[in-house]
């Protein structure tokens, strides 16, 4: 029997700028990424890898092509739509961390409930959550740490911590290393292996190619397109 | 995202940059504070003004000469028309139906004696027998002089409060003989406490029969002819709804009383009502006055909240971005900072409210001038800042609601 599919995508096509300007940024990509896949997505600086990303994280539309997220067709909805449809199935993990300043780490964690509808959760268990979640990424001694008092590698724990804390179907990850040592990029990858034993989907850039061959496929795109895909044989 | 949470995060908001907030709520304080004072200020002169009116005696008609139409006192020749004369009352009194009371008021100024304490310059109020009545005056102890009295010019005098302590102490003075001027009257009452109606303090006067001031203290040249002349005569009616019947029928009596016909006739008749509406007329100018000293500070304010969001969303762009990442709606978004802008105006308002308060206070001790804080004016106040900050604050909350989660998530 044929697993279902978490992710489906055809001819997906994201066009920037128009006549001279325009940039067709990803160009007719489909793809089919299934439950408790682990992907990992590589090509060169400006080759669409970012664009997808948004575009599978439902924070932008494609300009033409179809893209099924858990069987719901998110190819043409509003900017509500994708509000909802990001906090109930997606969590995403930015270069950048992307923390609230002046936020605790478990303020940070917690952030994504107070916007979900279908989980409305208490004060009291949603900390619970968060502090497990927290402890899960070997946090739980900096509960109350703001962003500034925490480390790049701790900063992108929490980040994951929060990305998870409304049991999304997937996990986006654009670039989670990029910014970091290797000792703490390890710690990183360790944590998002952990989430896929556990059959968490993960779609996740990189452009190591060491990060990328623990995963069970490797995308490459170039200039937008898929370049060719590599069955790690796990 | 659930109200309180939402207030949570307004709150932090505001008070990361606490005198940045305070700058921007000036505009709200000031025009809120300036609403409540002025406001307070004229519902307290108001409010005396009503008291001052309604202590002259309720339903009441002020029947008073008219010289500027008959000419000069002096120049009156005998017999030609002009003036009240005090004969005029008592043919009001008998001849008008729906009248309760008729007083006649004339004043002098005296030297009072009893024993050994004398008192300059007290004012002698001569009246008829119906001025407890019309005037709603109560007494303390004793009697008011009767009608016989006051036709017998018979000598005797009822003290207002405060003269009766200051002439007496604690001794009773009801049969004591006092000496007012050259004559001499015997005290037969003291009337309770009234205090300072419009400007004039009943109870340091010296009640008296009007003929007694007519006789001994003034000379009316043509009191022998027409009768002693009389500057204003007090009527009180006893049904307000017959007033203007009651009004026409004094003027055709003192038409033919005078000899004139209706349109030149030589008085005036004003009614309580014609005061209170006179005075009602002014304070509402004041109040719309007001009302544009409100808006335009308001005004400011709202302009002040819209900047600072402006700069705010600016600022928080990156943050905005975290939050749609994470699932935060549109509306989620406008929501937060529409109920920052509202945040800054209501905290505005309530500050105002209090600079109102003390300001209010401030006034009425620093000045003679009563302040009435009207819950009304608070409400008024407090509305429009949260108004104010709804409307200036809609056009940065949807700036920020518009931005797209990618752009907001690169700003730096
Ligand atoms: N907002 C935008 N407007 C116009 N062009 C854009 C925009 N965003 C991306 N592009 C263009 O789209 C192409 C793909 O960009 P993208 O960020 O997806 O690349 P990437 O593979 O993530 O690169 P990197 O490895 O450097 O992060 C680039 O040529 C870029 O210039
Ligand atoms: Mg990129």
């Amino acid at each position: 029997m044929e697993r279902r599919a978490v992710i489906e995508t055809r001819d997906l096509s994201k066009v920037y700028g128009a006549g001279d300007t325009r940039v067709a940024a990803v160009d007719g990509i489909s793809i089919r990424i299934e439950r408790g896949e682990f992907i990992a997505v590589m090509g060169p600086s400006g080759s669409g890898k970012s664009t997808l990303m948004y575009i599978l994280g439902c924070l932008a539309t494609p300009s033409s092509g179809k893209y099924f997220l858990d069987g719901e067709d998110a190819s043409n909805m509003n900017r509500r739509e994708l509000a909802f449809i990001r906090s109930r199935k997606i969590g995403f993990i930015f270069q950048s961390y992307n923390l609230l300043a002046r936020t605790t780490a478990l303020r940070n964690v917690t952030l994504p409930l107070l916007y979900n509808r279908s989980l409305r959760s208490e004060a009291k268990t949603s900390d619970t959550k968060a502090r497990r979640l927290l402890e899960l990424v070997g946090l739980g001694d900096r509960l109350h740490h703001e962003p500034h008092e925490l480390s790049g590698g701790q900063q992108q724990r929490v980040a994951i911590a929060r990305a998870l804390i409304n049991d999304p179907v997937m996990i986006i990850a654009d670039e989670p290393t990029g910014n970091l040592d290797s000792h703490s990029g390890e710690e990183v990858m360790r944590i998002l292996q952990d989430l896929h034993r556990k059959e968490v989907t993960i779609v996740m850039v990189t452009h190591n190619p060491r990060i990328a061959s623990e995963a069970t496929r490797s995308i490459h795109l170039s200039d937008g397109r898929i370049a060719d895909i590599v069955q790690n044989g796990k | 995202m659930n109200p309180i949470e939402i207030l949570r995060v307004s709150w932090e908001a505001i008070g990361r940059n606490k005198i940045r907030s305070i700058l921007t709520m000036l505009g709200i304080i000031i025009g809120v504070a300036a609403v409540i004072i002025m406001v307070a200020i004229s519902a307290g002169t108001e409010a005396t003004i009503q008291e001052n009116i309604t202590g002259l005696g309720s339903n009441l008609i002020f029947v008073s000469s008219n010289f500027s139409r008959s000419g000069p006192p002096g120049m009156m020749m005998a017999g030609s028309s002009g003036g009240l004369v005090f004969d005029d009352a008592a043919a009001i009194a008998e001849e008008v139906d729906g009248v309760s009371a008729v007083v006649v008021e004339q004043t002098s100024s005296q030297t009072v004696k009893a024993g050994k304490t004398s008192l300059e310059e007290i004012s002698i109020q001569g009246t008829t027998s119906g001025f407890p009545a019309v005037r709603d005056m109560k007494m303390a102890t004793g009697r008011y002089f009767n009608e016989k009295e006051v036709d017998q010019k018979t000598k005797v005098a009822v003290l207002g409060s405060t003269l009766a302590e200051e002439l007496f102490g604690a001794a009773n003075p009801i049969g004591q003989v006092i000496s007012v001027g050259s004559i001499k009257l015997t005290v037969i009452g003291v009337l309770a406490e009234k205090g300072t109606v419009g400007e004039i303090d009943y109870d340091s006067r010296l009640y008296t029969p009007i003929t007694v001031i007519f006789e001994k203290f003034i000379d009316s040249p043509f009191a022998r002819i027409r009768g002693d002349s009389v500057r204003m005569i007090y009527v009180k009616v006893s049904d307000t709804e017959a007033i203007d019947h009651i009004i026409l029928q004094i003027k055709l009596l003192l038409a033919k009383r005078h000899e004139t016909t209706l349109n030149d006739l030589d008085v005036t008749i004003t009614t309580q009502q014609d005061v209170i509406t006179a005075q009602g007329s002014t304070t509402s100018a004041f109040r719309s006055l007001l009302g544009w000293v409100a808006g335009v500070s308001l005004l400011v304010g709202g302009i002040g909240i819209m900047n600072i969001m402006l700069v705010s969303v600016t600022e928080r762009t990156r943050e905005i971005g975290i939050r749609q990442a994470v699932g935060a709606t549109p509306s989620d978004i406008l929501l937060q900072f529409l109920t920052e802008a509202l945040l800054l105006s209501v905290v505005g308002g309530i500050l105002g409210m209090l600079v109102g308060f003390g300001g209010s206070w401030i006034f009425s001790q620093a000045s003679a001038m009563r302040t009435v804080v009207s819950p009304a004016s608070i409400l008024l106040a407090f509305g429009s800042a949260a108004v104010v900050g709804v409307f200036f604050g809609f056009y940065p909350a949807s700036k920020a609601a518009q931005l797209e989660p990618i752009e907001a998530l690169r700003y730096e």
